[in-house]
């Protein structure tokens, strides 16, 4: 029997019995939607972290002032005084890994502007912090050098900040005070979104000149942090430890005591990003499994019961020269062709329901090629080795007593 | 016989002088049913000849189904030897058997075997399925076969939707449909009325005359009297083998019975 014929009897075959195919579906449409919606879901949150580590820079690594264990006591981080501007310089200076290095600091503020008010963090740091965190300007411009030098009162706010004192008011040159001092607004940060490490709001920031909010704000001398730009995403680890050694020594750390300041990689965070990437398609490819194995064993069960009922069938087919291939490839078939509706069906499903999610919830979800051909290739898989069973037993029937079967 | 157009006919007339279609020689077949061991043939030698006409008679557990079985290759003898036009069947493999099947032998069964919601027509294609044969001569054969058993008009009916005789008529237009050497029936008249089966004697008959070989298991006399020869089988062996002195034409039985008024 040609290929097509045996096609055009399957698909008759399981139309004759709707309802029973449809339900023998099930399960393969419930596995196959469900493997392409949870990866979609999973792919878009692992392209969304990795959007969000791209923009803050995955060759940017981070210098905070440490704990530091004082008469057996421990402090707690951005607790040292060791960390100042000079270390900063010093480090553009004498680490040849490193592009460019953004010395900070902050504190907690109450923000006002007219009848608004709002707490928030105020950083203080120079202009090329900019650059080093790959943060453009909505609207306005970052203050410049000079403000620095002089501790010019002036500040450019973070999306989430505009948002609550501004409205949709433009707010370039409007004066906001934060604690007592009034502060000249002179740019607007685009929205950068939650933090992928912590989970904050990068946006809830107002950023001013550094030696402003040293002098005026604080009163306090040394750097919480220095946000440094490696040359590359590769130079980062040697960056790191050029810096480490560079601070040791200036810093007058004996071989053996702990560093004074702790640094982080973001490209460290990166790779944890991708490794809980490979966890989660790991986890995703085991529930995939389980889900096509069920829908496989109904498949099977399926067609054993039809192999039983058709017996009669199968006898006559024989006895009008049907050899035991042709009865095999018929059912094999039918197993194929319930694979391949169901895969489809469930290949809408999964595409469907994604969408619906990702609308409904607003969780950013990524419909691969790659996750429909899989679950398609490996529904057809599932039903041809579930199949082959039923249909060997079909195949190896006794004509005669196929034929008296009642 | 001297006007048939058939293919098969000519092809039967040439081999009736050479050869037998036919050649049983001390056939046994032994079942083994748990403990015990069932002789269902204890040596049956036969000889049909192209364009008989055979009736097998026998009561049940007599060895007729059995036999019936082993000349339509549906199984193999446990000894002897059974040549089909010369070639010896008893060595052939499973898939030969089956092409065996599929050109040279139709089957008519007693409880018809049609497949259910299929059309008359697809039930009449459905031995073209395995024969490589195109989609357009499938189906312009299988009209030609229903029009052969006078049911050109019901091929797209379903089973359901035909009276018994219909149907079986519908099984023998499956049968023909390969243009076998020869037809097997079962019982064939088993489960319809009298009149009916008379009808379809009536087309066995016509079929005959056409050169076509015909062997037909029947537990019913009457039935074995449109024959030509007659087989008796009882435990095993061939107890009598006859020609019909005076074979009835069911052409006539027809006219002289009465229509069955509802």
């Amino acid at each position: 029997m040609d290929f097509s014929s045996a096609f055009g009897l399957a698909l008759r075959a399981l139309g004759r019995n709707k309802m029973r195919s449809g339900l023998t579906m099930l399960g393969l449409i419930i596995g196959v939607g469900a493997v392409i919606a949870v990866i979609g879901i999973g792919e878009g949150a692992a392209t969304a972290a990795q959007e969000q580590l791209t923009a803050l820079g995955s060759n940017m690594l981070f210098i905070g002032s440490g704990s530091v264990n004082r008469y057996g006591m421990h402090v707690g981080s951005f607790q040292t005084k060791t960390l100042v501007l000079t270390d900063a310089r010093a480090i553009v200076r004498e680490c040849p890994s490193v592009s460019a290095a953004a010395p900070g600091t902050g504190t907690g503020q109450q923000v006002v502007y007219g009848n608004e008010n709002w707490a928030t963090q105020v950083t203080g740091t120079e202009p090329q912090y900019f650059e080093v965190r790959n943060w453009p300007f909505a609207i306005g411009t970052s203050f410049s050098d000079d403000d620095v030098t002089q501790a010019a009162t002036v500040a450019v706010l973070g999306d989430t900040v505009r948002k609550y004192l501004f409205g949709s008011r433009n707010p370039i040159g409007e004066t906001i005070r934060i604690g007592t001092l009034p502060f000249k607004v002179v740019g607007v940060l685009t929205a950068k979104g939650a933090s992928p490490g912590s989970g904050q709001d990068q946006d809830d920031v107002i950023i001013a000149p550094l030696t402003t909010v040293q002098k005026k704000l604080l009163g306090q001398e040394w750097l919480r942090w220095i946000m440094v730009s490696a040359v590359s995403r590769q130079a980062s680890y040697v960056a790191q430890q050029q810096m480490v050694s560079l601070l040791r020594d200036r810093h007058k750390i004996r071989s053996g005591d702990p560093d004074d300041f702790v640094v982080r990689n973001m490209a460290d965070m990166a790779d944890a990003a991708a490794e809980q990437g490979t966890v989660m398609t790991v986890l995703l490819t085991i529930v995939a499994s389980i889900a096509l194995l069920v829908g496989g064993i109904g498949i099977m069960n399926i067609m054993l019961v039809s192999v039983t009922e058709r017996t009669r069938e199968i006898g006559v087919r024989m006895a009008v020269g049907a050899t035991e291939e042709d009865i095999r490839l018929q059912f094999l078939i039918e197993a194929l062709v319930l694979g391949l509706i169901g895969g489809t069906i469930g290949v809408v499903f999964g595409v469907t329901s994604s969408l619906a999610v990702s609308q409904g919830l607003g969780w950013p979800i990524r419909i691969s090629a790659y996750a429909i051909a899989l679950s398609t290739v490996f529904a057809m898989a599932t039903a041809l080795f579930f199949g082959f069973y039923p249909a060997r037993l079909a195949s190896q029937l006794n004509p005669i007593e196929a034929l008296r079967y009642e | 016989m001297a006007n048939v157009t058939r293919v098969t006919t000519t092809k039967a007339v040439a081999a009736n002088r050479s050869t037998p279609l036919v050649e049983v020689h001390d056939i046994r077949k032994n079942y083994q049913l748990g403990e015990m061991k069932v002789h269902a043939l204890r040596g049956v030698s036969v000889n049909i000849q192209a364009g008989d006409f055979v009736a097998i008679m026998g009561a049940s557990g007599s060895g007729k189904s059995t036999f019936m079985n082993i000349l339509g290759c549906l199984d193999r003898p446990t000894s002897g030897r059974y040549f089909l036009e010369g070639t010896d069947v008893a060595v052939l493999t499973k898939k030969e058997l089956a092409h065996i099947r599929n050109q040279k032998i139709g089957f008519v069964f007693q409880g018809f075997n049609l497949l259910g919601r299929t059309t008359a027509l697809e039930n009449t294609e459905l031995p073209m399925l395995y024969s490589n044969t195109s989609k357009n001569d499938r189906e312009r054969r299988a009209r030609e076969a229903l029009v052969q058993v006078g049911l050109g008009d019901r091929a797209d009916h379903f089973p359901s939707q035909l009276s018994g005789g219909q149907q079986q008529r519908v099984a023998i237009a499956r049968a023909l449909v390969n243009q076998p050497r020869m037809l097997l029936a079962d019982e064939p008249t088993g489960n319809l009325d009298s009149r009916t089966s008379v009808e379809v004697m009536e087309i066995f008959q016509k079929l005959n005359t056409e050169g076509l070989t015909i062997i037909l298991v029947t537990h019913e006399p009457d039935i074995a009297q449109f024959a030509k020869r007659e087989i008796v089988f009882r435990d095993g062996h061939i107890k009598r083998d006859d020609a019909v002195e005076v074979p009835h034409v069911a052409r006539e039985v027809l006219k002289i019975m009465p229509t069955i008024k509802d």
